[in-house]
């Protein structure tokens, strides 16, 4: 029973790292994902349970993460860095194995030789000295994300407890890390190392979540301020989010069809 | 020979009355985001902040288009008066949440780094929103309509590759399609938000 509930929370957990929007049938709505410039759908199965979840996760959001937030925010300027850095860092041995999966040799070189130099050099990672000798950061990859470029289609659209927005192939990319696909998870959840514990994991996961938040509480609050249904936008911001971090493509060029312009022109 | 000089003359005057210049989509960009950086950090009001802001939004963003844009598959059975009554409430609606997001921000730098033109119709001008204690750096890109090279206008803002105009265009047919693909619902909505 405790091990079930640490994978619901791991998978609960491992989802927020992929956010970079916050979160959210019976109806069965069909969402536009423009997928290498053709469209496609993906259906939100269970929207009104869905949409019950996401009320729920609003209320938790501003009953506790939203302060926590918000009082992380006034820690000084160097601790939340050097936070953000180590949590980075420790994204590496989950980004590294996905690089090479998706292909990405030199991607993989790089974030090695990051992970490396920044947790000897960087003290943990607290100090980003990789990029100081010129080693970029790159983008960061999952297990859901190399399965979209392995091909395998979304499925439906669904909100989990906690965390938010995911689809199916999302939550079976973080089903990966817990059998196996995370490092960090191995070294402390998993087996027994001596060094680390579970608790570490944990509060890496849940800093991880609260460090998101903060750099985003303007944005998230403007979103809620000015949307109509904020379940909906929440909704496409995180689809167009992974689409666009699937196809590994920065330019807003790439990503979007004038398909659907034309029609107004 | 007179004649000549004058009928040159005439020519010319015609010719640069005629000829306008057009504009950079760049410099689009450039102009209204120093237009509203000194609005922003002005010491008026917030209700004056908010009319200029307008003002800026309502000569450089086809309001209308993007209007047409958010009502995807919906527009084509809106009747001529339901159509009208959507275009008010849309630019009211998008006027009052572009001003409430914008007026929160004190002195945003963006900087103009590149552009791309798509087609005849479309240039995407990429910027950068710089990072502040509280926020990392961010990326915006804008969708430039430039089918009258001499008025370029704003169709979209792609924040970090997330575009603006779709977010609209899903969250419009979430709330029709929520309601039996009813448009009074939208307009019902945006009425409730207006007033709020």
């Amino acid at each position: 029973m405790k091990k079930l509930f640490s994978i619901v929370i791991l998978i609960l957990f491992s989802q927020f790292q992929m956010l970079n929007a916050v979160a959210g049938s019976d109806g069965e709505t069909e969402i536009s994902s423009n997928k290498n410039n053709n469209q496609s759908e993906v259906k939100d199965c269970f929207e009104t349970i869905n949409r019950g979840v996401f009320a729920f996760n609003q209320g938790l959001d501003k009953a506790v993460f939203k302060p926590l937030a918000k009082g992380y925010r006034k820690l000084p300027q160097p601790v939340r860095s050097g936070t953000s850095n180590v949590i980075s860092n420790l994204g590496n041995v989950v980004t590294i194995p996905n690089n090479i999966l998706q292909g990405q040799v030199k991607d993989a070189s790089m974030n090695s030789l990051r992970l490396i130099i920044n947790s000897t050099l960087g003290i943990v990672g607290i100090f980003d000295v990789a990029s100081y000798y010129g080693i970029e950061k790159r983008d960061k990859e999952d297990y859901g994300q190399t399965l979209g470029t392995w091909g395998v289609g979304e499925g439906c659209y669904f909100v989990l407890p906690v965390i938010g927005p995911s689809t199916v192939r999302d939550s079976i990319g973080s089903l990966v890390n817990v059998m196996g696909g995370d490092a960090w998870y191995n070294v402390t959840v998993a087996n027994d190392t001596q060094y680390f514990n579970e608790a570490d994991y944990y509060l890496s996961r849940v800093t991880s979540g609260v460090d998101f938040r903060a750099k985003n509480l303007e944005s998230f609050d403007s979103l809620e301020k000015t949307s109509i249904d904020l379940y909906a936008s929440i909704r496409s911001l995180y689809l167009q989010d992974r689409q666009r971090k699937i196809q590994n493509i920065d330019q807003a060029t790439e990503t979007m069809s004038d398909d659907d312009w034309e029609e107004i022109d | 020979m007179r004649f000549f000089k004058v009928s040159l003359v005439v020519f010319l005057s015609f010719l640069l009355n005629n000829v306008s210049i057009a504009k950079n989509p760049s410099d689009l960009i450039n102009d209204i985001v120093n237009e509203a950086a000194s609005v922003l950090k002005s010491s008026d009001p917030v209700e004056s902040k908010i009319i200029k802001l307008n003002d800026i939004a309502e000569r450089s963003v086809d309001i209308d288009g993007i209007g047409m844009y958010a009502l995807g598959k919906h527009k084509k059975t809106m009747s001529d008066e339901q159509k009208t009554k959507y275009k008010k409430l849309f630019k009211s609606y998008f006027l009052k949440s572009f001003s409430s997001r914008l007026v929160d921000y004190t002195d945003p730098k963006i900087n103009v780094v590149s552009q791309k033109i798509i087609n005849k119709k479309y240039t995407i001008v990429n910027s950068i929103l710089e990072a502040t204690s509280k926020r990392p750096e961010v990326k915006i890109d804008w969708r430039i309509y430039t089918k009258n090279p001499d008025k370029p206008l704003i169709r979209d803002l792609i924040v970090e590759g997330l575009s603006l105009a779709r977010t609209q265009k899903e969250e419009f047919n979430s709330v029709i399609q929520n309601n039996d693909g009813d448009l009074n619902a939208l307009f019902k909505n945006l009425e409730e938000f207006l007033i709020k």
